[in-house]
């Protein structure tokens, strides 16, 4: 429809940078530039590499997704942007441009929460998300289970992981089976060829009296890392692709058993699951059974969606102009540790801005 | 002078209203001291300009400052005919507020951005307030006990540097200007102000060279280290050795 908001959304919380144009529900443009291979070698994302990436990528970043959207930047509704979590200097960059951009162009600049963003990017494949709606988001920066009644202003937090986020784990696993960096996708390559009932792994914070939302993926990691050290010293063959399945199994395990809990403890029966590791194929297979079986509709976008981009924070830019909420003022600060429950960043005062314009301001 | 790209294609249409005899209307601005400054500059004058100290929010002050300035001047952001940017050397963090604000705004609003490096810009106002006709160097915080320096001849030419070194590695000129020559006053004896950029000096630079028909830098940051590779917590080896 020609009527919902136009909405440029700029993602720089890791180390993509990503800009993604919708309108309303509809994706239009999803351009992503990358800096994944210069951190390679570090077996992790460096903060300055990924800082200094971001700066070059930025405006070519924005004038790719312009024309592959086909806008001009005038007709816009507004410009959000990832205000946080994530690494406090690649934000900086986002939110900075982001503001140029609005302040330029004079369009409205919502700063938005990244993990809220990685829920409503699932309306640009699904529609409009139900209230309410358990989201399970997992990542290499995140892991975590959230329940949304609206998803521009209440998402609150039921579980999180209480050391390493899911993906973590897998970029641990991968490097000690010598798999190379990201560990997700090749893990999930790799784990296809293996017997996931082959080791049998520790399923963390699983017992009775454990936390029923919470995550630990920090005693599975080393497990896997002892394990796999213990053959190396015996010297054993390492089945690599049987540790990488039983691995995976252990993590989408304890991720799915938890997600489907958390809706059924709460009378809620839909499962939006999101983030970098939503895109491993186990993970997808076993949440769909386990939704299936306990009647549970399962939502989750497909895989370039659920790593970072541009697209899903335009995807909530959108929904917040759609239900007019207040826009960010241009002092908004890019905040690494953005709390999940702050779906944006709304100006502190601005009906009293709004007011003095009206009042005080020239015609 | 610009990145290609960066400012190709307007975004907007104000660029296209322009011509050869339009007035110049610089919006200048710097982000790589602990100052976030911003000016406007005509050609002959600065307009006006704002400068507020606080190293840690360069991103938040920014673009208030950029909205203020123009409103002081009494300039319509549509009008500018170019944006003059610090491009360092300075902290990375800070300094990139500005270099990527500068880049989006030239894109959005279709002006070119002259990158200017900012010890340039300082030399500059040392020279307006007093220092012309004799060598000095200009030299900022590098933090990690080092500095950013340059050094200038009597004539304002930049002869040595932008370079980052410890202060007891220079040689500096008789006279130093800068925070970094004043935070080590052993290193840089007779150190004096101004001690941060000023933008109204950066505008009057950039202008300066603009007319006498000079190219200035590209909008691309003046980092001289090397980033460093240190990854996060929690991606530390667990492995026992
Ligand atoms: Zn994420």
């Amino acid at each position: 429809m020609a009527d919902e908001p136009l909405v440029l959304g700029i993602e720089t919380s890791c180390d993509e940078t990503g800009v993604g144009i919708v309108r309303g529900t509809t994706l239009l443009a999803d351009a992503v530039a990358s800096s994944v291979n210069d951190h390679a070698r570090f077996g992790g994302v460096v903060p300055e590499i990924a800082s200094r990436a971001h700066l070059e990528a930025m405006v070519p970043t924005i004038q790719r997704a312009l024309d592959t959207a086909g806008v001009k930047a005038a007709d816009l509704d507004g410009i959000a942007v990832t205000a946080g979590p994530g690494l406090a200097g690649a934000l900086l960059v986002g939110v900075s441009a982001a503001k140029a951009y609005a302040w330029a162009l004079d369009k409205p600049l919502y700063g938005v929460n990244h993990l809220a963003s990685h829920i409503c990017v699932d309306q640009l494949e699904h529609g409009r998300l139900p209230s309410p709606t358990m989201a399970l988001l997992v990542s290499g920066g995140h892991s975590s289970l959230l329940l949304s009644e609206d998803i521009t202003s209440d998402v609150r937090p039921l579980g999180a992981t209480i050391d390493d986020a899911a993906g973590e784990a897998f970029d641990k696993v991968a490097r000690v089976l010598g798999l190379g960096f990201p560990g997700g996708p090749v893990v999930d390559r790799t784990a296809r060829e293996g017997d996931r009932k082959a080791i049998a792994f520790p399923r963390g914070l699983s017992g009775r009296n454990d936390p029923a939302y919470d995550f630990s993926f920090s005693g599975l990691k080393t497990a896997v890392a002892r394990w796999v050290e213990a053959k190396r010293r015996a010297g054993e063959e390492v089945p690599i692709a049987d540790v990488a399945a039983s691995f995976q199994e252990a993590v989408t395990d304890v991720l799915t058993r938890k997600a489907v809990k958390a809706c059924k403890d709460n009378g809620v029966d839909h499962l939006m699951i999101g983030g970098g590791v939503a895109a491993n194929s186990r993970l997808r297979e076993m949440a769909q059974q386990r939704c299936d079986r306990a009647g549970i509709r399962l939502r989750v976008p497909r895989p370039g969606l659920c790593t970072d981009n541009g697209a899903m924070v335009a995807a909530l830019g959108s929904e917040m102009v759609w239900r007019d909420r207040t826009p960010s003022a241009f002092d908004l600060s890019a905040d690494s540790s953005l709390p999940v429950t702050e779906v944006h960043v709304p100006h502190p005062d601005f009906h009293g801005q709004a007011y003095a314009a009206l009042t005080g301001g020239t015609e | 002078m610009c990145v290609p790209g960066q400012h190709a294609r307007a975004i907007s249409r104000s660029a296209q209203r322009r011509s050869n005899l339009d007035p110049v209307l610089l919006l200048a601005f710097d982000t790589a001291t602990p100052a976030v400054t911003a000016a406007v500059h005509d050609g002959t004058a600065v307009l006006a300009e704002t400068h507020q100290v606080d190293a840690r929010r360069h991103g938040e002050l920014l673009l208030p400052a950029i909205d203020r300035v123009l409103r002081a001047a009494g300039v319509d952001k549509h009008r500018l005919t170019g944006i003059a940017v610090g491009v360092g050397p300075g902290p990375y963090t800070g300094l990139r507020v500005g270099l990527v604000t500068a880049a989006a705004l030239g894109h959005a609003l279709g002006l070119p951005v002259h990158g200017v490096c900012t010890l340039d810009a300082i030399a500059h106002q040392a020279r307006a307030e007093g220092l012309a006709g004799q060598p000095f160097t200009v030299a900022t915080d590098a933090r990690r006990k080092e500095v950013y320096w340059a050094c200038y001849d009597a004539d304002g030419r930049r002869t040595e540097g932008p370079g980052v070194d410890r202060p007891a590695e220079l040689t500096p000129q008789p006279r130093s200007v800068g925070a970094g020559a004043l935070l080590y006053p052993e290193a840089f004896p007779g150190a004096h102000g101004p001690e941060h950029v000023s933008a109204g000096a950066l505008a009057a630079f950039a202008a300066a060279e603009l007319a006498a028909g000079r190219e200035l830098l590209p909008n691309v940051p003046l980092y001289l280290r090397r980033p460093d590779a240190q990854v996060p917590a929690g991606y530390k080896a667990v492995l026992p050795a």
